[in-house]
């Protein structure tokens, strides 16, 4: 099962996702792509992940969902921002491409990608793990289900296993 | 703080009024720190967001929120050292061009919650000018008073989105604090615009 970028992009369209704020990861290519062909759609590139969580803290304040898109280095640049996210309760919804697991090429992900699952944990985000693609459309639904109704932080880990070392163009 | 911000003699309060006053429909992002106290000393208004954390997040948030509701004025209110630890936010509303929002600075030169030490602008950055290459359409500056009119009637129904930048005197006004709860602020903002079954009421 090879389109699990288009199972969650159509998992966000059922949760009425109307702004996707990211910072590019190849895991997210065809996810980037679906959002910005999408006149539905705000499609917000930004220059770091920590505007992420702020961008979408105001979509919520002026009545619209949204998704946050980074690979795990990006975590760590989120963690003051996911401390306002949680102090006011901002329903937020991250999906996270992981790097520094299996075939990682580049030793520098390593701890980065070590940390991103537990730095989101302690942080009060609630992780999923997608591994199975299958799981994909699902799991999406169900963590933007538990964001926008328990309003919190949720974030869904994508195995870089499951990613595939081809897509990193190397 | 530095001699010449002190003698600055556009005032942050007065500002901070007329802002409110001549902008009674805006919705209005208030970033962290003395801002969010001269907002909260010219009304403690639902339709205002005061950001108690989040430095460096004022303007991407009201970018969010501008794209959210493109019919309605949506107004950031920060400081020169919480717009300067979000510079790259600048890049990113550039490109999204929400003709809806302004963001204005009061460039104080200082960091004004921690003992006034000197900002970057303090040493010569220029906001605007940070602004105009991140491809703002339109932007505004005022150093005196006689400038400010001008700058104000920009950020109310200029072209967005403007970035408004003002050099106010450098000085600590009284302590006007809004509530703590970001929860119920959130909630509070959300039923004034969305109504009460945004907050699960009704």
């Amino acid at each position: 099962m090879s389109d699990w970028p288009d199972q969650i992009f159509e998992a966000l369209q059922g949760a009425d996702v109307r702004q996707i704020a990211y910072v590019p990861d190849a895991g997210h290519k065809r996810l980037i792509e679906r959002a910005r062909a999408d006149s539905t759609i705000h499609a917000v590139s930004l220059t770091t992940e920590a505007e992420g969580p702020a961008v979408l803290a105001g979509a919520w304040l002026g009545g619209q969902r949204g998704a946050l898109l980074m690979q795990s280095s990006g975590v760590g640049n989120c963690p003051n921002m996911l401390a306002t996210t949680q102090t006011c309760r901002f329903p937020l919804l991250m999906l996270v491409t992981m790097r520094g697991e299996f075939g990682e090429f580049n030793p520098w992900q390593l701890s980065m990608g070590q940390a991103a699952g537990p730095m989101l944990e302690m942080m009060g985000t609630r992780t999923f793990r997608l591994d199975d693609a299958a799981d994909a459309g699902p799991m999406t639904a169900a963590a933007a289900a538990m964001a926008f109704e328990g309003q919190m932080a949720v974030a869904v880990l994508i195995a870089q296993r499951l990613i595939g070392t081809k897509n990193f163009g190397k | 703080m530095t001699d010449r911000a002190n003698s600055f003699e556009i005032r942050r309060r007065e500002v901070a009024q007329r802002l409110l006053d001549d902008n009674p429909d805006a919705l209005v992002i208030a970033g962290l720190g003395a801002t969010v106290w001269d907002l909260t000393a010219a009304g403690d208004r639902h339709s205002t967001f005061p950001l108690w954390g989040a430095m460096g997040g004022a303007a991407a948030m009201g970018l969010g929120l501008a794209l959210a509701q493109p019919e309605k004025r949506v107004i950031v209110v920060t400081g020169d050292g919480e717009q300067l630890m979000g510079l790259g936010a600048l890049a990113t509303v550039a490109v999204q061009r929400p003709a809806n929002l302004a963001i204005v600075v009061f460039d104080n030169e200082s960091y004004g919650e921690t003992g006034m030490q000197a900002t970057h602008t303090a040493a010569g950055v220029d906001l605007a000018g940070v602004a105009r290459a991140a491809g703002f359409p339109t932007i505004v500056s005022a150093n005196t008073n006689a400038e400010l009119d001008d700058a104000l009637q920009t950020v109310s129904s200029g072209k967005g989105p403007v970035f408004a930048w003002l050099k106010v005197r450098a000085e600590a006004s009284p302590f006007a604090l809004p509530p703590k709860d970001g929860a119920w602020l959130k909630d509070r903002f959300r039923r004034h615009l969305l109504g009460p079954a945004a907050v699960g009421e009704g």
